[in-house]
């Protein structure tokens, strides 16, 4: 029977340029469940929702609601079929008021009542057990507070289907604890919930049934009392597959860095990166795993100095002569650091936004690693157009001239611009972070490719990568990170896809930071 | 002729309705996140528009029906400052222009095709400074008959032309509907948040264009009751209508964005603008510097309100950028 199901989702199919985010899912959703959406970083999970909520449109597919086949072309559709999602970024005026933001584009009839819509904002506070002041301004909220306002939202405006998007990626434990438990409220008074997690204790703890996604696929469904996080990690981690990545075994490893004991807090005072301890030596790509948020984008920007850091301490050993001439990173800036002559090479995770300037040309982009060569006040445009024929010719980048600006390039063309200019820098240590995100196959393998040659040469390589079968084939060591800490240091070549998955997931507080 | 006296005050009242309406349609503008810069030129439409529909009707006819009079030129500097707005917003909504660049161009653009026509209407006229619509400014200016009988103080109160009590009438309105209504929530939600707005299913750009474009011809009227009223009907290409604009511009931020502070904040820039003629004993030089008051003022009020850091008093949060759906 059709309508058992409160959302029936049939081959849907979602691409973007050549990556298909999602491949002919088929999931339902029941009625009166909590249903977790499990999934490594980038295997489609909020995709897939998005098409529910209206975000995207489904190349391919169709989606049944209650039965229906229906189709959302808006957030608003959405909510015409009682279907709410909340988001990681949360959708709210900052100098509006709950209640305001609430009835924000509602189209009720009659005046605008904010008392009465605050009274009904009460209701449902008292009905599900939420504590939220309907009159507070969102500007003066907690995360928490902001969040319990955008589920009242998708409330107030009759959602029988939730969707949460991480909920629980900004809250406290305590906080946690207090969602679950009006989410359960919720699930009690017949409403389907869906959560997008990777966080296998919650999935355990809430959900009834779990539905898996790796690489865009439905892969199944388990019931939660069933599975054990071990079957889960299998599920979602799958099978290692063969890359053929050549990678060679390293030659005269040096030490290049070494931190010890770094800790780091994020915006919200929480510890992004807590007692980080490990080395970093030359000939080598160290391969940093761990689900997105664990504090690789923290560590990175430590090392180059972008942090503030409470404590600990990153040393760097320019030289081959025993530590003679090492120096402390830590309190540096990023300028300071490239002056006492430390050659950190950085691929953002944001190429755009901190890698390269997009409205600027190949050769202008080259030129902010070196405009301050040459004369004092005129730059030198030769060099750098010089690097830039250089960089589209050897990576072919496929531009139209190197003063087209970056911005109109494809991502995988913009990434080739962004590391060619990084190694042609000739680091001692080179970090990327993300490098291949959104590229296709063949650019992906030109990426590994010019890493592995960096290796070879003497750079010490630090590769933060998603896909755990292409950090198993090029990375000599991965550092997996799990909540901030170092959940082990494995070797990439005897390692295995289950080890570096569970070891994401769950923190092994025995090994804690061992090496 | 001192400080307090009732000319000063007539005079502070006229100014400031200037830039009370040029200052109440910027700041429609502004809440729906168009920083609108041609506001100086917006008042220029208005103003020749106003003035060459009047004046057309005024020589087409003998004797002038004073309600024609008055319907022509509002129509005619209400539609042309809109279209103003319209322009503006073609460029920065659908084109997504830069604004500020926009907005500049639109001043330069209106103050240059303004000064055009007035010249043109006047060489119509029979020279240099000729025109005049005496017939449509008289209507303008026309106080309440009783307003001579009520004193000094009563005719400070009651004895202007109508356009600064619809000033006064709209401000008001304009603070009710921006507070109270859905359409105002909308609309404040648009120029703080445009994604959210957009996610809770407002029509992003339907509210820019229509705030920018009402907000336009409300500024327009501002430069309609300068030549009916503040100059009496005629036209002079001195650029004052452009230093007014900005003042307007100014305005907006002195108000902190608030419909009713513009009331009492233009009354204020007028009495402050007219002031150096009421105290004796100043030279050229000092005059001067009288007449940067009000600018000065402004800028001590951004530097408290930025000081302050409350979050109502400041511009709407995405005040200048363009939205656009896909960039998320």
């Amino acid at each position: 029977m059709a309508t058992e199901y409160a959302v029936e989702l049939r081959g849907v199919t979602k691409t973007f340029g050549p990556v298909v985010a999602n491949d002919r899912v088929d999931l339902q959703i029941h009625r009166g469940e909590i249903l977790s959406l499990l999934g490594e970083n980038g295997s489609g999970k909020t995709t897939l929702m998005n098409m529910l909520s209206g975000i995207y449109y489904p190349d391919a597919g169709e989606i049944l609601v209650n039965g229906k086949a229906v189709t959302i072309h808006s957030p608003k559709d959405a909510f015409d079929l009682g279907i709410g999602m909340i988001h990681q970024h949360f959708k709210l005026v900052d100098v509006l008021t709950a209640t305001e933001n609430i009835v924000l584009g509602l189209k009720e009839p009659g005046r605008l009542d904010l008392k009465a819509a605050a009274r009904r904002i009460r209701e449902i506070c008292d009905k599900y057990g939420f504590a939220v002041d309907p009159e507070k301004k969102i500007y003066d909220m907690s995360v928490s507070e902001k969040q319990t306002v955008e589920i009242v939202k998708v409330l107030y405006r009759g959602a029988n289907i939730l969707i949460l998007d991480e909920p629980t990626a900004v809250l406290t434990p305590q906080e946690t604890a207090r969602l679950f438990a009006v989410l359960r409220n919720m699930k009690a008074d017949g409403k389907s919930i869906v959560i997008i997690t990777h966080k296998l204790h919650e999935v355990m703890e809430i959900s009834d049934r779990v539905a898996v996604l790796r690489k865009g696929a439905y892969v199944g469904d388990v019931a939660t009392c069933d599975t054990d996080p071990q079957k889960l990690t299998d599920m979602m981690v799958g099978h290692a597959v063969t890359l053929n990545i050549d990678r060679p075994e390293p030659k005269e490893r040096t030490k290049r860095l070494e931190v010890r004991g770094l800790t780091v807090r994020n915006q919200y005072g929480v510890k992004a990166l807590d007692d980080v301890t490990f080395d970093v030596y030359g000939g080598e790509i160290l391969g940093i795993a761990g689900i997105s948020g664990c504090g690789q984008k923290e560590l990175l920007e430590s090392i180059a100095g972008l942090q503030r850091i409470e404590t600990g301490s990153i040393r760097y050993f320019p030289a081959d002569d025993g530590g003679q001439t090492e120096k402390e990173l830590v309190g540096m800036s990023p300028l300071a650091i490239k002056k006492a002559g430390v050659a950190l090479s950085f691929v953002p995770e944001d190429r755009l936004g901190m890698g390269l300037v997009g409205s600027m040309g190949m050769t202008d982009n080259m030129m902010l690693r070196s405009y301050r060569k040459g004369l004092p006040i005129f730059t030198n445009r030769r060099d750098p157009k010089k690097l830039a024929e250089q960089v589209r010719e050897q990576l072919e980048v496929v531009t139209p001239g190197v003063n087209t600006p970056v911005r109109r390039l494809s991502g995988g063309n913009v990434q080739k611009v962004l590391v060619g200019r990084e190694i042609a820098a000739a680091p001692k240590v080179l970090m990327t972070a993300y490098a291949v995100r959104g590229l296709d196959i063949n650019t992906s393998y030109t990426i590994y490719n010019l890493l592995t040659a960096q290796k070879i040469e003497g750079v010490a390589v630090v590769y933060v990568g998603e896909d755990l079968d292409v950090l198993l084939e090029l990375c000599d060591r991965i550092l997996v990170l799990c909540s901030g800490k170092v959940n082990g240091i494995l070797d990439g070549r005897t390692t295995t896809k289950e080890e570096v998955g569970l070891r994401m997931t769950n923190l092994q507080e025995k090994e804690g930071a061992a090496q | 002729m001192t400080i307090f006296s009732s000319q000063l005050f007539m005079s502070a009242i006229i100014f400031g309705t200037v830039i009370l309406y040029g200052a109440l349609g910027e700041i429609l503008a502004e809440k729906s996140g168009n920083l609108n810069l041609g506001v100086p030129g917006i008042m220029y439409l208005g103003a020749i528009a106003g003035l060459a529909g009047a004046f057309f009707y005024e020589m087409s006819t003998p004797d002038p029906n004073g309600f024609l009079c008055l319907v022509i030129s509002l129509v005619c500097s209400f539609a042309a400052s809109c279209l103003g707005g319209l322009l503006y917003s073609f460029l920065t909504i659908t084109l997504r222009v830069n604004q500020n660049v926009t907005g500049l161009t639109l001043t330069i653009f209106g103050g240059g095709i303004a000064n055009f026509f007035g010249g043109a209407l006047n060489t119509l006229a029979g020279g240099v400074g000729q025109i005049s619509v005496a017939s449509t400014s008289a209507v303008y200016r026309a106080s309440l008959p009783f307003a001579n009988d009520l004193g000094s103080f009563g005719k400070v109160i009651f004895g202007h032309g109508f356009l600064v009590y619809v000033a006064l009438v709209l401000a008001v309105c304009m603070a009710w509907f921006l507070n109270r209504t859905r359409t105002g929530l909308n609309l404040r939600a648009v120029g703080e948040n445009p994604a959210t707005a957009d996610a809770a299913g407002i029509n992003v750009t339907r509210y820019k264009y229509v705030a920018t474009c009402l907000g336009a011809g409300i500024s327009g009227l501002g430069g309609l009751y300068y030549t009916m009223d503040y100059v009496k009907g005629t036209w002079a290409s001195d650029g004052t209508i452009e230093s007014l604009g900005w003042l307007a511009v100014a305005l907006v931020i002195f108000a902190t964005w608030k419909p009713i502070n513009v009331i009492w904040g233009a009354y204020l820039f007028g009495y402050l603008r007219w002031l150096y003629n009421y105290i004796e004993g100043l030279g050229r030089s000092s005059q001067e510097i009288f007449k940067m008051i009000p600018y000065i003022v402004t800028i001590v009020v951004l530097i408290l309100v930025s000081i302050r850091k409350k979050r109502e008093n400041q511009p709407p949060a995405s005040l200048g950028l363009s939205y656009f759906r896909e960039e998320r």
